[in-house]
């Protein structure tokens, strides 16, 4: 008993420094990240269009276009992995068929980006004739995004109790409807988990994004919201160079003066703007979960 | 609940009606033409800037211009997917690429030079020497007259236009060993900068305070030895397209050969004017003397 | 209702009429499984995609597949003494493997420790701010840690270990920083989905809190933790820029961990913009891309059957 009380210390002890260190890493590089970009950042960094060789440059249009390309990415990918991953819960069977699905899922995400953003590039831009455009690259991000949403959701599916699944059935429920009207709204903090994990990667995505939402930002005129119109910053047909995608092309070839200092005043705007949209996300999926489960 | 399909139904009423209004009312001058130029990231900056001018000169026209590596550029150009393939070498001395076709226009000229971290104490070789150091017959600093220092050597990737040019003017034709490569002009200088004794070679425009541009054979890396062909390791940016171009890709190309753009970016950029020079070199290395009026 | 009675044929009807619910539930199942079938296609795409131009290599450009596994040189460009194109990819299967496992191995005991901690010991505070923060890395761009990589990580081992600093050393600490969010926080959905009554029976038989984690919590998670280590070690293998940055990138076969080395990744990365489409250096990437992928399935079914071993059951 004794032995059992010891190891038990020694173990939560072990842990307590397990994640401290792990604290001190995230805590470090962020602080690195954020010490080095801040003193970039101004309201002219957050809205002027960048500049190809001057020095002076923002990142207004590439901070919009990061936050459209998501949006769209996920208006694609949600509903299909949310449709999968009921599927593979509910309704597969736990057959071979089934596993290998999930394996081929799995392996999906391991390719590296580029090979998805260049199968994005030949089937999207050049054989549908999409162009460089933001619609492209979504789709490519949809491809990247399917595997990690989908697996997440079902995960998410499972660590709803089976009692709650059972009083569904219980009440005469159909199956469909138990999944939608018990299940999801009990798995939505979960979900959400999914959710900001990979449009976090969608924010941080470059090599797929280069081929197909392209590498060049066009000044958007921020008066049109009329999506037909080129320069509109809703027309998803234009090229959409991201923040991420910047931050690539000014340390790999850019050779403005100030390249250096954008480069970091930039990674703290995604850091921060990260920050921003995993509160908002965390805000309105606690309201939601609210309103559906009436907890 | 039939309250709530009422809403829904009006949303959708209103959508439909407000992306009807949006079709209609676009600026149809915008739909007018627009071109795609693929490619060398190296070249894109210049490429992309003038787009720029030309389009905002132009109203109802768009450049769409794109990086990718010449390698993309040169393929979409073949397939005919682009109109306009930006690229570093001449098409035929890439391979898988027939040539066929293809119409070479020039808009620039790159000098390359070697670059070595600052602490290495050396600041000129000679063509010897250079060779020797990239296929490792030297291995220390020492030996060519510098530090006591084991050298670092840093490779762009194969089949990069700098690295062709470099090995075939710069290495007299030898082929480098396999070591260190990177993929872009800004990682191999920040590389060289922050490794003791290491050496890559970079586009005149990517030297700066933190790294240090060797002479070769006592002759100094300036445009004013590129123009007379002194400083042998040089090279054309090509703009290619697939047969003579026609409407907006002809007028463009024009424009980016004017003097208007010649004078202005193309000098601001780093790059030098293929009308300043005094010399002409084809695909196989012939050097001819144009119009050298001055020595 | 009303209150008339109905007819047998009436009731007959109405009990043989589909409900409004089994509708739905047919709807449903076509719905869900369309989307299914749409990421299956996706699937079978891509990987159709990647292995018909990976295969042509050896189809239509005639290289033996077994020097390609076996041969130490990469140089797609150049024909060697024989005339055959020196297409070896043994040291970038050697570095991609060594720089996954590596990092694999140290990253799970921390995101799993971390993950416990979250769940187990410090709920409130622990998760309050890991939560966040983990997430938020996973949005930071790898350039960006290729970038911090290269002016913290290289230079630190440079100094403490020798070499140019460049190496599958430096590779494997920053993947490991990379890919610490991703397992933490799906080892930490993992957890969260053990029910609580399992800890509670623990708990009530007299076992001790570390007791019940190792011996049930983590036992009863272990098929989720797996797919934690699964992605982890999928996004080990397909970084390319990051670890470009700081492996060194020579396409050599590496000595010690601090040689500079290359990835499957790395060089598919650097190489595949400067290639021409349908030439050999070109079907040679795809190559690659296509080992990866099969490498990735041969790690996936192994983690898989070391999670089948430790379940609970």
């Amino acid at each position: 008993m004794l032995k059992a009380k010891l190891q038990n210390k020694i173990a939560i002890g072990a842990l307590y420094g397990v994640a401290g260190i792990v604290v001190l890493i995230l805590v470090a590089l962020l602080g690195y990240i954020l010490v080095s970009g801040m003193p970039q950042l101004s309201w002219h960094f957050l809205t002027a269009p960048a500049k190809a060789f001057l020095k002076g440059g923002g990142v207004g249009v590439q901070l919009f276009n990061s936050f459209y390309l998501l949006i769209l990415a996920m208006l694609i990918s949600f509903p299909i992995a949310l449709g999968a991953a009921i599927y593979l819960y509910e309704y597969a069977k736990d057959n071979w068929v089934t596993s290998v699905v999930r394996t081929a899922i799995e392996i999906l995400s391991s390719l590296p980006s580029v090979v998805v953003g260049l199968f994005g590039f030949l089937f999207f831009v050049v054989k549908l004739k999409l162009g460089f455009s933001i619609l492209s690259g979504a789709f490519a991000l949809t491809f990247f995004n399917l595997p990690l949403l989908t697996r997440n959701i079902e995960d998410s599916l499972h660590t709803i109790s089976e009692n709650q699944r059972e009083g569904g059935l219980a009440l005469g429920l159909s199956r469909w409807e138990t999944v939608n009207k018990i299940i999801l709204p009990a798995a939505v903090p979960s979900i959400l988990t999914g959710v900001i994990l990979s449009a976090g990667r969608v924010f941080g995505e470059a090599a797929a994004l280069i081929y197909t939402a392209g590498q060049s930002a066009p000044a958007l005129n921020f008066a049109d919201w009329n999506p037909f119109n080129i320069s509109s910053p809703l027309n998803p047909m234009r090229p959409a160079e991201t923040l991420a995608v910047h931050i690539w092309k000014i340390n790999s070839e850019g050779i403005m003066p100030d390249a250096k200092a954008i480069s970091s005043g930039s990674s703290a705007v995604l850091v921060i703007a990260i920050l921003l949209f995993n509160l908002a996300a965390r805000y309105l999926g606690k309201r939601l979960y609210k309103r559906l489960t009436s907890a | 609940m039939t309250k709530k399909r009422w809403v829904q139904g009006i949303v959708l009423v209103v959508l439909v009606a407000l992306g009807v209004f949006a079709y209609q009312t676009r600026q149809t001058s915008h739909a007018g033409e627009s071109i795609t130029a693929v490619g060398s990231t190296a070249l894109q900056p210049l490429v992309e800037a003038a787009g720029e001018q030309y389009t905002g000169e132009h109203l109802g026209t768009f450049i769409n211009v794109q990086g990718g590596g010449t390698g993309t550029g040169l393929s979409q150009i073949q397939e005919g997917a682009v109109q306009i393939g930006d690229s570093d070498l001449f098409a035929t001395e890439q391979k898988g690429i027939t040539g066929k076709d293809l119409v070479d226009h020039r808009v620039a000229v790159v000098g390359i030079t070697p670059i070595v971290n600052k602490q290495t104490g050396v600041k000129n070789l000679s063509t010897q020497q250079l060779t020797d150091i990239f296929t490792g017959r030297v291995t220390n600093w020492q030996q060519v007259g510098g530090k006591k220092q084991p050298i670092v050597l840093i490779n762009r990737a194969q089949g990069s236009g700098t690295r062709a040019t470099f090995e075939r003017y710069g290495l007299a034709g030898h082929r480098s060993k396999t070591a260190q490569e990177q993929d872009s002009s800004g990682m191999v200088r920040q590389i060289v900068a922050t490794t003791p004794g290491a050496i890559s070679y970079v586009a005149f425009s990517y030297v700066n305070h933190t790294v240090q541009a060797l002479a070769l054979n006592h002759v100094a890396p300036t445009e004013a030895n590129v123009i007379t062909n002194h400083w042998k390791i040089w090279s054309y940016e090509h703009l290619y397209t697939k047969g003579q171009p026609t409407g907006l890709t002809k007028d463009f190309i024009a424009y980016v050969q004017s003097p208007a753009i010649q004078k202005t970016l193309v000098r601001q950029l780093g790059y030098l004017s293929p009308t300043q020079m005094h010399v002409e070199r084809d695909v196989d290395g012939q050097v001819t003397k144009i119009g050298g009026t001055r020595p | 209702m009303k209150n008339t009675q109905p007819t047998t044929a009436d009731l007959e009807r109405q009990l043989k009429r589909r409900s409004k619910a089994a509708k739905l539930e047919v709807w449903g199942r076509v719905v869900s499984f369309s989307a299914l079938i749409l990421i299956v296609a996706v699937v079978v795409a891509i990987i159709g995609f990647v292995a018909s131009k990976g295969i042509a290599t050896f189809t239509t450009n005639h290289v033996n597949l077994w020097d390609f596994l076996t041969g130490k040189d990469w140089n797609p460009g150049i024909k060697d003494a024989h005339g055959k194109p020196e297409v070896g990819a043994l040291s970038m299967i050697v570095g991609s493997f060594l720089i996954t496992i590596l990092s694999a191995l140290i990253a799970t005991p921390f995101a799993i420790g971390t993950a416990v901690f979250m769940n187990e010991i410090s709920p409130n505070r622990g998760a309050k701010i890991l939560q966040p923060v983990t997430e938020l890395l996973v949005g930071i761009p790898s350039v960006v840690y290729g970038f911090i990589g290269l002016s913290v990580v290289v230079p630190f081992t440079r100094n403490v270990f020798g070499g140019s600093g460049f190496g599958i050393l430096s590779g494997t600490c920053v993947l490991f920083v990379m890919i610490l969010p991703t397992v933490t926080s799906m080892s930490a959905d993992a957890l969260r989905s053990v029910p609580r009554y399992y800890r509670e029976a623990s708990l009530a038989l007299g076992a001790t809190q570390w007791q019940t984690i190792w011996k049930v919590v983590l036992r009863a998670a272990t098929p989720g933790l797996m797919t934690a280590v699964v992605f982890g070690m999928a996004r080990a293998f397909g970084e390319a820029l990051a670890v470009q940055m700081v492996i060194g990138n020579a396409a050599l076969m590496p000595h010690t961990l601090v040689d500079p080395a290359a990835t499957l990744t790395s060089v598919l990365t650097t190489g595949i913009g400067n290639t021409v489409m349908g030439s050999l250096q070109n079907n040679a990437l795809w190559s690659l891309a296509l080992v990866l992928l099969l490498m990735s399935l041969v790690f996936n079914l192994i983690v898989r059957l070391i999670g089948r071993k430790g379940r609970l059951h």
